[in-house]
């Protein structure tokens, strides 16, 4: 779905960054999220079941992967807005990557653009758990192309 | 006397900050309260001129301090009007009071097939202390429905009410719907069958007299933070007839009265539900709060308070696609919202941004949601030193809140 050919997970969150330079209001920031949680592609509705759910307590997330090429998709959504905005931050540095990539990107744009708090395991947004979950199909789908290696 | 809100608001110091470069508009009331320099400073005083572990030592500032403790044992009491003073136990709050009866009493008086009576809007503390202890103990858990308004049916309670019924947990005030329960009647339709019920009042204690004598309750319960006093503080009042029956739910020091390897003997009421070293400067915090209260007066606090809940109600309400949860006619100052399809969670994101301080979520009352088919609410909870001023920022705000999401 999303890709981002040739800009590594780096290249992404610097991007990110400077597109968020230029808010020095919290509000024009939250609406810049609403607008990138319109532009976060449809998932289909059958995959936002239990068993993609990433349950924050107070807003919900949906996580989906998959792996071609050797490269990770992500798929995600949330019934919250502002968070599905972070949603589709987090899916655009780590969609569309190796999974050693994925493993190895340190997330630091999150705190660059002010948003730490988001991430915080006292928000049960469950973007924490989130990311969590992201790396943790990536360890899956790394542990099983180095099995299929050898 | 006119309530002078601006004077009540120089008391606390906190609500002077800003938070974003805005005045703090905090309206998280029911998650817990600020609390006025009286309580501070005698919690600061205590830790620099009176700090002594109590009960133990011989020396000056043990024996002080063990009297300042007791002396807020008293002024709990005398707070609600309990008989005696024996029959105050400190705690860590409501949730620890809870959870000491659902023990200690359920040891005593449950057996397998008995039933416990509580309500569908109980926060969770008056909830899983309960089902914990009827999963132990083989009895029956029984809820009163409420209406759409947010009434309890009494109708349903009575019918509730049978020969196996042991003991019924109610809460005074609804946390989310802030619906005034009829406890008295609901007190004396159970006394009608000797059973014992037990009131958790900890929205209620902020914002009402308490007279657990005429109420005749037999257990009531509260917390410290929640009612301008320090947190990790609280208040178990249970009647001695019960209390003296009931056997301790922890051992330790304070608690025992002697003990040996093979028998240990416990200490008289209250000490015997106070294991180890108690919360003594909370307790002394908890007296400065509950007699800064009593000063202003609990009539006026809930008369302005009341005067805010309809000012409140009427903003809310112009507010377009929004939704009050909880129109009981007898209700505090606590309103829960929605407002059409807006996520409660992106709503009090931006309500923060603007220095506003609701809570969002499910209070801790999942049952009530799923009641009304909702993931959960905003909730404003109003205390006396909001003013109409913060009202209309928290209306002006959820216009914006409309205008980024609607």
């Amino acid at each position: 779905m999303i890709n981002f050919t040739g800009m590594n997970t780096q290249r992404i969150q610097e991007e990110i960054v400077s597109e968020f330079e230029v808010f020095d209001d919290w509000l024009d920031k939250y609406d810049y999220l609403i607008e990138l949680s319109n532009g976060l592609p449809v998932m289909d509705p059958r995959y936002k079941t239990n068993e993609y759910l990433i349950n924050g307590c107070q807003s919900k997330v949906w996580l989906k992967a998959e792996i071609e090429d050797g490269k990770v998709t992500f798929t995600a959504d949330s019934d919250a807005i502002i968070t599905k905005g972070i949603v589709s931050l987090l899916i655009r540095v780590l969609s569309g990557h190796e999974p050693k990539e994925i493993l190895e990107t340190d997330l630091f744009f999150i705190d660059r653009i002010g948003l730490r708090q988001n991430l915080s395991p006292t928000r049960s947004n469950g973007l924490l758990a989130m990311v969590k979950q992201m790396k943790l199909y990536a360890l899956a789908y790394q542990t099983r192309l180095e099995r299929g290696d050898k | 006397m006119e309530f002078d809100v601006e004077k009540i608001r120089q008391d606390f110091p906190i609500l002077s900050r800003k938070v974003y470069g805005q005045p703090i508009a905090y309206l998280d009331n029911g998650a817990t309260t600020q609390k006025p320099r009286q309580v501070i400073e005698t919690v600061r005083k205590y830790y620099e001129q009176g700090n002594a572990s109590i009960h133990r030592g011989i020396h000056f500032l043990s024996e002080q301090s063990t009297d300042t403790y007791e002396k807020a044992r008293e002024t709990v009491r005398r707070f609600i009007n309990a008989a005696s003073s024996s029959e105050i136990i400190f705690t860590s709050g409501a949730t620890g009071s809870i959870n000491a009866v659902a023990f200690s009493f359920g040891e005593r008086y449950i057996s397998e097939g008995d039933e416990v009576i509580i309500s569908e809007m109980e926060h969770h503390a008056n909830l899983v202390p309960w089902q914990m202890m009827c999963e132990r103990k083989g009895a029956r858990l029984k809820i009163i429905p409420f209406n759409e308004k947010g009434e309890l049916i009494f109708g349903e309670y009575e019918k509730l009410l049978t020969d196996k019924t042991r003991i019924v947990a109610i809460s005074h005030v609804s946390n989310t719907l802030g619906t005034i329960n009829p406890v008295k009647e609901i007190i004396r339709k159970a006394h009608e069958r000797d059973v014992p019920v037990l009131v958790d009042g900890a929205q209620a204690v902020q914002h009402e007299t308490i007279d657990v004598r005429d109420l005749d309750a037999d257990f009531y319960v509260f917390s410290g933070h929640k009612v301008y006093g320090p947190n990790g503080i609280g208040v178990l009042y249970g009647k001695e007839k019960y209390l003296y029956e009931m056997p301790p739910y922890q051992g330790g020091g304070d608690m025992v009265d002697c003990v040996t390897f093979e028998k240990t003997t416990y200490n008289q009421l209250p000490f015997k539900f106070e294991a180890g070293t108690m919360n003594y400067i909370g307790a002394a915090g908890l007296a400065a709060a509950l007699d800064y209260i009593s000063v202003i007066g609990l009539p006026g606090i809930r008369q302005y308070e009341h005067s805010l809940l309809e000012y409140a109600t009427m903003k809310l309400m112009s507010v377009p696609g929004l939704r009050i949860y909880g129109l009981a006619p007898e209700k505090i100052s606590i309103l829960s919202f929605l407002m059409d399809d807006i996520h409660p969670y992106d709503a009090g994101m931006v309500l923060d941004k603007l220095g506003i301080a609701v809570r969002t979520g499910t209070h801790c009352n999942q049952p009530v949601m799923d009641h009304y088919r909702i993931t959960g609410t905003l909730r404003a909870c109003l205390a006396f030193y909001n003013t109409t001023g913060e009202i209309d920022r928290l209306y002006e705000g959820l216009l914006r809140v409309i205008r980024m999401f609607g």
